[in-house]
Order: C-alpha cells, then sequence, then structure tokens
C-alpha cells in the first residue's frame, strides 16, 4: 500500500517537475517565431512538402501501390514479385507492360499512384521524341498517338500524364522533380545534422579548455579549411565512385568548420560564467558543466546558423550534379535536371521547373531560417 | 520662488511585450529648482533609473511609452520634443553619468578623444583649444597629471579614475542638469566617497543641478537637499532631506531607513575547531615577455596569507578590488592553483588534483556575489539545487532528492514550490538564498561567501545577513567572508583579516579592527564605509 502511494507521489513529482512543456525562454521564442508570418507559414509549407516527398514511392511509381491477384493480395510498391506469378518470365516485374495489365485486372484489381512513372521509368509512348511537352499541351489524339488502341488504349489515361513533360531519356520530369526534391533534403538534413555534432563538439573542446588546446585546433583548421574542396572531389570522384554517402563524407570532411567559430566563441564566454564556477564548486564533471551549461548557450548560435547551412549543402549539391561529379548518372536529382535544361534549350519546361523547384525549396528554408534567427534575438520585440 | 528648472509632471512609463502592457512609473511628479539636488530613492525595481531615462528620451521606443505626463525643461516639454531639438539638450543641457564606468567608455578611444569629441561636436571646438579644454576639465574632476593621462585608454585606468573621467565628459559642455544613475554602486566604498566629494565639490562651484538616484539612504544624506522615495513606480514619500530622516511619514520610508544590516556576530571562540587553514597562501601570476615567452615578473594577487577559518565562526575578509580577497578565497577553496599549505579539517589538500578535490568539494562551498549571474537561466530552481546532490549522492531516489529540496527551500525561506520555476521570476534577494540553498542542500562544514550582498539592495542586504547568521548558528558552519562593505562585515565576522595588494596589512578580532583600528588603511576603509568620509591622499587607490 505505501509502496503504491510513494510510486504515485513519485509520479505526481515527475509530472510536477516536468510541468511546463516548454522552459519559458522557449515559450518567448516560440511566439516570437509565430509572429514572423512568412516564416512560420514557411515552415509549414516545407515540412508538407518534404513530409510528402518522403512517401514518393506512393505518389510516383511505375508500380501499383496494392493490388488483388487470383484472391491474394499484393503490395507491389513494398515487395518485388516476379513475373512468373503472373506468367511472366522476368525476375522483376513490369506492371507497366499490357500483358500483366490485363492478366492482373482479368483476376483481379489494381491501385495505381497519382502518376505512373518512377524517376527512372521511360516513358517509351511519348508522341514524339524526346524531351516530350507536357502532356495537356497535347490534344488528345496526339497524346494517345503512340499506344496500340490509340485513343481508346485503357493506358492513355491522366495517371499515365507527364505533368511536366519529359527529359531527354523520356523520363517523367514530375517524377523526378518529387525523388530528387526528397534526396536534396535529405542529403541536406544528414550533412547539416553531421556537421553540427562534429563542429559544435570540436568548437566546445576548444572553447571550454582554451589554452594550447584551442591554439594547435585552430591553426589545423586554418590550414584543413584552406583545402579546395571542388578539386579534391574531383580527385576522389576519379577513384571510389560517387554515390550518396561517399559525396557526403567528403563534404562532411570540410562542412564542419563553420560552426567550430560561434560555438567555440560561446564557450569561451561561457566558461567563465558564475554559474559554471558555482558548479565546478559543487564538483560536477567538466562533460557534465559541458553539456548542462554551456551547450544550451551555443545551441542558440547554431540553431540560427543551421537552416542557412542547410541550404547551402543543398545548393553544394546541386552544382555538382549540375557539373556531373555528383550522384551518379540515373540519380533522381535537380542538378541534373538544370543541366538538361541547360543542354535542351528547345525545351523550356526542364530549365523552368528545375529553377522553379530550387528557388522555392531554397526560399522556404531561407524564410524559416530568418523567422529561427527572430526567434532567437533576445533584444527582438513584437508589438 | 522661481520657476524649477527641470519640472516632471505626472509622467508615467509603460512598457509593452507580448501584447501586454506594463506599468513601469505610475504619474510621478516632482520639480528639481536651479542648484538644488535632489534624490531619487528606491530599490531595485522601483521605476527610479526609467523615470531618470525618461527625461532625455533615451528608453527603447516603441517598446516604451508615456501614457501621460509632461518633462519641464525650462517650460519646453520635452517628450513632445523631436529628435534635433532633443540632441540640443542632451549633453548640452542635461547630462548623465551612468552606474558603469567600464563599459560606459569606447575601450577602443583614447581618453582624449573621448572628452574632446563631446566638445568638438556640441562646441565646435578645434583640435587645440579643445585639448586645453580637455585639460582642465580632468584638472576639475581630480585626475592627477592630467597631460599624461590624455593618451591612456580606459582599461588602463582604475574604475574611479573612469568614473572621474565620465563625470568629465558629462561637464564638458557646462551643462545645468546633471543626472547621475546610481554612479557609485559599481564602486569601491572608499572610491565612492571621493566621487561623492568630487560631484558635491561641482556642484558647489558650478551651480549645478542634480538628479541622484540610488538605493543607499547613506549616500542620500551626504549628499541630496531634498529627497523623492519611490517604490512600484510611485513616489511615496517627498521632502527635504533633513525632514525625511528625522520624521520619515510612510511606512515604506521607514523600512527602508531601519533596513541597514544589524546583529551581532557570533563571540569569538579561539578554541573552536579549525576547519580551514592555509599558511603562506601565495598566487602569482607570471607575466610572459618576449619571443620564448619567459616569465619576467609576477602579478602577486595573493602573496603570503594566513588565515585559519573555525567551525562556527566567521573570518571576514576586506579590502578594496584588486587586494587579492576573492583570489585568497578561490584558493583556499582551490578553484585556482595555489602554493603555500593549506589543511582542510587537519588535511593537505593543496596538492591535490580536481579530480581529488571532488568528494570534499560537498564539504565545502561558495556562494558568489552576483545572483543573477550564478543561476543558470535555463534549469528550474529544483534542478539547480539537486545538482550538487547527483554528483554526490547518486545513489538518492527522486523522491529523497525532491524531499531535500524541499526542506532546504524552507530552511533558507523560500516557498518549496518555487523549486518548479526558474530563476528569472525572483527578485535579486530570493535568487541569493536559491544560490545559498544550493550550497547548504550539500551540509557543507565550510562556506566561502564572495560578496554575497553586494549586488542587493539595502534591506534585502539585511535579511540575507540575518540568515547567514542564523544558518552558521544552526549548523556550526564556518564562514569566510569576503566583502568590501565593512557594515556587512560588522554585522557578521566575528575575525577580520584586511588585505592590500595582495598582502594582509592588519588581522584581528572584529572589536579590535573596527575599535582600535591601528593602520590608516583601515582607518579609512572604516571612515568610507559608515561615514562615507575621504582619506587623505594615497592611504587608498584612486
Amino acid at each position: 500500500m505505501s509502496e503504491i502511494q510513494a510510486k504515485a507521489q513519485v509520479e505526481r513529482v515527475r509530472e510536477e517537475v516536468s510541468r511546463p512543456w516548454l522552459s519559458p525562454i522557449n515559450q518567448r521564442r516560440w511566439q516570437n517565431f509565430k509572429a514572423n508570418k512568412r516564416g512560420y507559414w514557411s515552415l509549414w509549407l516545407f515540412l508538407a512538402l518534404f513530409i510528402l516527398s518522403l512517401f514518393a514511392e506512393f505518389i510516383a511509381n511505375d508500380k501499383p501501390i496494392i493490388a488483388s491477384y487470383k484472391g491474394e493480395t499484393l503490395f507491389p510498391v513494398l515487395v518485388d514479385y516476379p513475373e512468373e506469378k503472373f506468367g511472366g518470365f522476368l525476375a522483376v516485374t513490369d506492371y507497366r507492360d499490357p500483358f500483366i495489365q490485363d492478366e492482373i485486372n482479368a483476376n483481379g484489381w489494381m491501385i495505381w499512384p497519382p502518376i505512373r512513372y518512377s524517376y527512372r521509368t521511360v516513358n517509351s509512348e511519348i508522341p514524339e521524341a524526346a524531351p516530350a511537352k507536357p502532356s495537356w499541351l497535347y490534344t488528345k489524339e496526339e497524346r494517345c498517338s503512340r499506344y496500340p488502341q490509340g485513343v481508346d488504349d485503357p493506358n492513355c489515361v491522366i495517371g499515365n500524364w507527364n505533368w511536366l513533360g519529359t527529359d531527354d531519356q523520356a523520363r517523367d520530369v514530375l517524377s523526378r522533380v518529387i525523388y530528387g526534391f526528397r534526396i536534396s533534403v535529405l542529403f541536406g538534413l544528414v550533412l547539416t545534422a553531421l556537421s553540427a555534432m562534429i563542429g559544435v563538439s570540436a568548437g566546445a573542446i576548444q572553447g571550454y579548455f582554451g589554452g594550447w588546446t584551442d591554439l594547435l585546433f585552430q591553426r589545423f583548421i586554418e590550414i584543413w579549411s584552406s583545402i579546395p574542396v571542388l578539386y579534391l572531389i574531383l580527385i576522389i570522384a576519379a577513384v571510389l565512385p560517387p554515390g550518396f554517402w561517399i559525396l557526403l563524407g567528403i563534404m562532411l570532411l570540410f562542412s564542419w568548420v563553420a560552426f567550430v567559430g560561434v560555438v567555440r566563441a560561446e564557450f569561451l564566454r561561457a566558461r567563465n560564467f558564475e554559474y559554471v564556477s558555482a558548479a565546478r564548486a559543487l564538483g560536477v564533471r567538466n562533460r557534465t558543466i559541458m553539456f548542462r551549461h554551456l551547450l544550451p548557450n551555443a545551441m542558440v548560435a547554431t540553431l540560427t546558423f543551421l537552416p542557412f547551412i542547410l541550404n547551402g549543402s543543398i545548393t553544394t549539391l546541386t552544382s555538382l550534379d549540375f557539373l556531373g561529379f555528383g550522384l551518379p548518372p540515373g540519380s533522381p536529382s535537380l542538378g541534373e535536371l538544370l543541366r538538361q535544361g541547360q543542354r535542351n534549350l528547345n525545351a523550356p519546361w526542364l530549365g523552368i521547373t528545375g529553377f522553379l523547384t530550387l528557388s522555392i525549396m531554397l526560399s522556404l528554408l531561407i524564410f524559416v531560417g530568418e523567422a529561427v534567427r527572430d526567434a532567437f534575438d533576445p533584444r527582438k520585440t513584437f508589438r | 520662488m522661481s520657476a524649477p528648472l527641470l519640472s516632471i509632471r505626472d509622467l508615467s512609463v509603460a512598457f509593452t511585450q507580448g501584447g501586454q502592457e506594463s506599468l513601469a512609473v505610475d504619474h510621478v511628479s516632482f520639480d528639481i529648482q536651479q542648484g538644488e539636488t535632489v534624490a531619487l530613492v528606491g530599490e531595485s525595481g522601483s521605476g527610479k533609473s526609467v523615470t531618470a531615462l525618461s527625461v532625455l528620451k533615451l528608453l527603447p521606443y516603441p517598446s516604451a511609452s508615456h501614457p501621460s505626463g509632461q518633462v519641464l525643461y525650462q517650460g519646453q516639454d520635452l517628450l513632445d520634443s523631436d529628435e534635433r531639438d532633443l540632441r540640443r539638450v542632451r549633453g548640452n543641457e542635461i547630462s548623465m553619468i551612468f552606474q558603469e564606468p567600464m563599459t560606459s567608455l569606447n575601450p577602443l578611444h583614447s581618453i582624449e578623444r573621448q572628452v574632446g569629441e563631446v566638445l568638438k561636436l556640441h562646441r565646435g571646438l578645434g583640435e587645440k583649444a579643445a585639448r586645453e579644454r580637455t585639460l582642465e576639465l580632468l584638472n576639475q574632476v581630480g585626475i592627477r597629471d592630467p597631460e599624461k593621462r590624455l593618451d591612456a585608454f580606459p582599461h588602463q585606468l582604475s574604475g574611479g579614475q573612469r568614473q572621474r573621467v565620465m563625470i568629465a565628459m558629462a561637464l564638458a559642455c557646462e551643462p545645468k542638469l546633471l543626472i547621475a544613475d546610481e554612479p557609485t554602486t559599481a564602486l569601491d566604498v572608499t572610491v565612492q566617497a571621493q566621487i561623492l566629494e568630487l560631484l558635491a565639490r561641482l556642484k558647489r562651484e558650478q551651480n549645478l543641478s542634480m538628479l541622484f538616484i540610488t538605493h543607499d539612504l547613506g549616500i542620500v544624506r551626504k549628499v541630496a537637499d531634498r529627497v523623492c522615495v519611490m517604490t512600484r513606480g510611485k513616489i511615496v514619500e517627498s521632502g527635504p532631506t533633513a525632514q525625511i530622516f528625522s520624521d520619515p511619514k510612510h511606512e515604506y520610508t521607514r523600512h527602508l531607513l531601519a533596513a541597514e544590516p544589524k546583529g551581532e556576530p557570533p563571540r569569538a571562540d579561539l578554541s573552536a575547531e579549525k576547519v580551514m587553514v592555509g599558511k603562506d597562501v601565495k598566487v602569482w601570476f607570471p607575466i610572459k615577455k618576449g619571443f620564448m615567452r619567459r616569465v619576467v615578473d609576477h602579478i602577486k594577487a595573493v602573496d603570503g596569507v594566513d588565515v585559519t577559518v573555525r567551525a562556527g565562526q566567521t573570518l571576514g575578509v576586506v579590502g578594496e578590488s584588486g587586494s587579492g580577497k576573492t583570489t585568497l578565497g578561490l584558493a583556499l577553496s582551490r578553484m585556482i592553483s595555489s602554493e603555500g599549505e593549506i589543511r582542510f579539517k587537519g588535511e593537505r589538500i593543496d596538492g591535490r588534483s580536481f579530480r581529488e578535490m571532488r568528494p570534499l568539494r560537498r564539504q565545502m562551498q561558495i556562494v558568489f556575489q552576483d545572483p543573477f549571474g550564478s543561476l543558470s537561466p535555463r534549469m528550474s530552481v529544483a534542478e539547480i539545487i539537486q545538482e550538487g546532490l547527483r554528483v554526490h549522492e547518486p545513489r538518492l531516489s527522486l523522491e529523497e532528492r525532491d524531499a531535500q529540496v524541499v526542506a532546504v527551500l524552507k530552511e533558507v525561506g523560500l516557498d518549496p514550490e518555487a523549486r518548479f520555476r526558474y530563476p528569472h521570476e525572483f527578485s535579486g534577494g530570493q535568487r541569493q538564498r536559491i544560490a545559498i540553498a544550493r550550497a547548504m542542500v550539500l551540509k557543507p562544514n565550510f562556506v566561502m561567501l564572495d560578496e554575497p550582498t553586494s549586488a542587493l539592495d539595502m534591506s534585502v542586504q539585511a535579511q540575507v545577513v540575518d540568515l547567514l547568521r542564523d544558518l552558521q548558528k544552526r549548523h556550526n558552519l564556518a564562514y569566510l567572508f569576503i566583502s568590501h562593505d565593512l557594515k556587512v562585515v560588522r554585522a557578521l565576522a566575528n575575525e577580520v583579516i584586511v588585505m592590500r595588494n595582495g598582502k594582509v596589512v592588519e588581522t584581528g578580532t572584529a572589536d579590535q579592527i573596527f575599535h582600535t583600528p591601528k593602520t590608516d588603511y583601515t582607518k579609512a576603509l572604516i571612515a568610507a564605509a559608515f561615514d562615507i568620509a575621504t582619506a587623505p591622499t594615497g592611504v587608498v587607490s584612486d
């Protein structure tokens, strides 16, 4: 009985200790963030786009989301079924093949995603030589001209439209944009998170211990950051096949330096604060002091930087792709789309799409960044 | 009676934050006559500084606003004036000196340039004329060898000298009214006496009017002709200084007057257990020069000091700033490295590393000067107080820890509910209680108190002193009490050492030091603290 009571009391204490979900200072910051309307809406818009793009396979894919075949429910999006299952002979089923479609429709049904192309699906039914214009610029007859049954073909439907046209390899631009957006943002996020982790730790150690540690580390960083990154990537690309993780690794080698300056400065400033001395007088360990007392101070500067670093990472990846030293050929990438736009000036939808996607994405992030900066500005007051 | 020089009528100041408006000054009215000093007295947060700043419209507009009122300077309403008119008045007719002389001077400009700039801007003086006038001003404010000081930078001057330069700048254009916002709070008592004397002399010589803002009634008695007592944005009582002191009408004024730290320290008992003993303690900081960073000399912050702190007793360490009192305290509690033998409860601790010191940390605690800086703003009060328990008693369960926090909060006179709140929700005195609770929760034997009261208002100082004395009696604590304020030392310490330039000048029981001081230095300190009197040149620093 008494044990239960004690437990209940602990629960109550725990509840009370964590009573304000956000500390008052964070509540004020959230208010300041919301007060910047443009940044606030940009955040929601960006989050909506990003979360949508995370489910790109369910939006744009050359496989049905769900299918029923001979009483069995199949999930082609998630599972690769061999074609044998439907009476074919390929190792991986090509659901766009009219033969397979007829077979499945005869023995069940299937639901396609709204766009029936993946980023690497080649559309062999485009009405003219690739790159083809957006489908809504053609008449129905033109659009269906390459299908076996013409206007009456069951595949000449809105799901098979190329809303933004195709690129010069007859791949759907819209689905490449969706996948490309996702890979760009993910690359940026992972790179930013990892560089923040390394940069903040390095800055923290330099600022907290100071003296020789600081001096040597700073000189190392000066030498390190004078290495020309682009040439290094060119050289490494000649040796290793460039992929997502290898590019990330190479860029990570240099991008963490951006955080060191601010974090080091914050630690240098704050390590002599009285509450830090007080913690030292209590016998608290260095590591705990750094995490509990100093890191929150440095996080303000770091968080203000984050959106801009994220933007920089995305731009770097795009420019590498544009130059052809980025992600392997065939990957959905916005830089590659821009390059196609530059090469095919007769197909303006490529360049325009690439430009708009990038500029909207980067602008949204900058607006969010501005709002974050406002939120952390202690002198900012809103009337 | 002629028209007043400055007349503040019905002034209100409101601050807007997050859509909420709060009134900082509430319908305040007072006059300042030509050649008169009016003191605005009140505790921190009473709105006295805000009132002074609104005279020259120096508040952060637009988040600050004036719902009502007029500031009439020679009949002109300053609140209604535009920036151009105000610029003519600022510095020229009305000038200000601020509390913190370090941050009010530009660290990158020489003294000549800073003072000369005012003259060139407002008076249109040429290079040579400005230089002459600067010298004259520096002479006036009592800076010795002004010719040598012209090229000095602010960091090369002492706090008192910097405040003198600030006053020279304020007087450069012969203003009619000087607003002094706690001009001596950041200074040592000895320097404070000198600055106050300087201000009184300037006022006499130049027929200056002054608006003097302070929380210290001792100063008011010394300098003011009339007093306005402010609390919570309102003036509750005003009148001639003598009348306010002899016959206070309002309850709050009486409360302020009664706020001096009182009470007797515990009786000196030389047989009590020696908790902390330092023999010939030295803290020398090397001065390195040249390419090979050779050590050419040392700054002797603490130079061969012997101390003994006994259980249940308080050793007061007094001296001007820079005399090495805090350094001595930090060396004894092994926060900085030092030479010389240090024994804690008989055990030698001067050779121990930071890690080896950790088990002893719970028995020796520190309470810092600034209650605003010593509490992490991001942690709740419970987390702050628990921090030491988590290090030294990691096995305690959650509710045991919570029980200890509640107990210690009650002991220092705070509501246990306070543990869920954050430091910024508390006043200075309450914050200092939290800092004391953080030290006390570990049940230490030895507590180093580093000027624990000097950042607090007078009436709060008295309460904190009472609390400290009470805790000492209850737990038989040994205090090392560091302060430049002898009033507080007298109320708490039974043994005193007087320090100057790292060395002990005089040592003895509190009775001996306060009643029969032997050295001129000690006498000067006592005179400055109790009578705000200056000492002859050379005895104390300036």
